[in-house]
């Protein structure tokens, strides 16, 4: 069970989303999940190894990282990554039930091709709208949420060379130093770029549904 | 989601591509991206573990490191991989939009309507433009990455050994890289071919409006 496993999950939302959707897709397993798994995790790599604390107290670096490093950066991308990835999950289990139910009037009697129902492109319209259209908008939230979260634990963006630790057994306040605090700083900011972006790319995707939508409730009036 | 995953995906655009193009293709895969994995992250493995202060002070090891390389080489070369391939998935994305409108139009208007495009594959129209602006994006990808290694590494070397001075280390500290030699030989290898890939690509971008 690894990144693969999601891509190959997610692969498959790809023949039912919109032009916006697959790029958002693109988007999501090169500039985030592939930079995450080929260099971010790297650079976080030695992170706890390598803080140093100017004491020789035994325990103090331990307590002093844990306090300024609750959830390294690496394991909230990945729960980002995750959360962002899984309401694209309904959108396919929506699809499947819709599938379903159409093999299911087959075997009552009905007249229906298989094989074109396996590759039929399932259009966005009816409840599958609503899925859709819900699903974009979990994901917009959750991006939102992780955003903030990051803000909050870290104090903005930027990663501190230097940290003030005097958390017990530190005997007093301590001088500690982060590991390649320039490029975690490079690295954050990167990701909160693309995330930035992967939000304005819902926004517009739901934006266009809701026009979509509405031109034909105005097609079908007049 | 990993190099051989990406690799994969990009092996589709071989057949939109000219000779130049495969060309292209065969030196990024082979020589900048296989010698990446294979070997060029090894050597920087332990870049932070083997850069050596002549200090006991802590924290200075880790001052000094962060200044002297405030983004790996490793790390650059990996973005530069990944930005510079990615033009091509837009012409595999291109592609892919031009047989789904002449499957849609195959769908309105009957089996034996007239095609839209003869050839979906063929670099005429949109399609020319989408490869030629692929080829630009990827050249300038390169020259642009070729600066930062410049102005972040001048010369593109790296020297044995470096002075430091940054608090908290107690005065001006020697300290000393692990294999610079090897690091040095690396990058120098790497720029070559990042050399190499845009002279194809601006071979190719004019072979293309030279055809045209």
């Amino acid at each position: 069970m690894d990144w693969g496993t999601l891509q190959a999950v997610l692969g498959g939302v790809n023949k039912h989303s919109t032009s916006i959707g697959k790029i958002w897709l693109t988007v999501l397993f090169i500039f985030r999940i592939m930079i995450l798994v080929v260099a971010a995790e790297r650079v976080w790599g030695d992170e706890q190894q390598d803080f140093v604390c100017n004491t020789l107290q035994p325990g103090c670096r331990n307590v002093c990282y844990d306090h300024f490093f609750p959830i390294s950066h690496i394991r909230l991308w990945a729960l980002q990554l995750i959360f962002v990835s899984t309401p694209a999950l309904l959108v396919a289990m929506h699809v499947a039930y819709r599938r379903h139910e159409k093999k299911r009037r087959f075997r009552n009697g009905e007249k229906i091709d298989i094989e074109e129902l396996k590759n039929e492109k399932v259009h966005i319209r009816g409840p599958l709208w609503w899925t859709y259209t819900s699903s974009i908008f979990f994901r917009i939230v959750f991006e939102a949420v992780f955003m903030y979260v990051f803000y909050y634990m870290y104090d903005g963006y930027q990663m501190p060379r230097l940290v003030k630790c005097n958390a017990w057994p530190c005997p007093n306040t301590v001088d500690c130093f982060v590991s390649r605090p320039t490029e975690k700083t490079t690295f954050t900011i990167f990701m909160l770029a693309v995330s930035g972006i992967c939000m304005m790319l819902n926004l517009a995707e739901l934006c266009y549904l809701v026009m979509k939508i509405c031109m034909k409730e105005s097609r079908k009036t007049t | 989601m990993n190099w051989g995953v990406f690799e994969g995906l990009l092996s589709g655009v071989n057949k939109y591509s000219t000779a130049f193009g495969r060309i292209w293709l065969s030196l990024v895969f082979i020589f900048r991206l296989l010698v990446y994995v294979v070997a060029a992250e090894r050597v920087w493995s332990d870049d932070h573990k083997d850069f050596d202060c002549n200090t006991r002070q802590p924290g200075c090891t880790n001052v000094c490191f962060d200044h002297f390389f405030p983004i790996s080489h490793i790390r650059l070369w990996a973005l530069q991989l990944i930005l510079v391939t990615c033009p091509s998935l837009l012409v595999i994305m291109h592609v892919a939009y031009r047989e789904d409108r002449e499957k849609k139009n195959r769908e309105k208007n009957g089996e034996n309507c007239p095609r839209l495009y003869s050839n979906t594959g063929k670099k005429h129209g949109g399609l020319w433009w989408t490869y030629l602006l692929s080829l630009i994006f990827k050249a300038g990808v390169d020259v642009v990455f070729l600066y930062i290694f410049y102005h972040f590494y001048r010369n593109y070397t790296l020297p044995r050994l470096v002075k430091c001075e940054l608090p908290p280390c107690p005065n001006v500290v020697d300290c000393f890289i692990s294999r610079p030699t090897e690091k040095n030989i690396f990058t120098l290898f790497m720029v070559v071919t990042a050399c190499i890939c845009i002279v194809l690509s601006l071979i190719e971008a004019a072979y293309l409006i030279g055809k045209r």
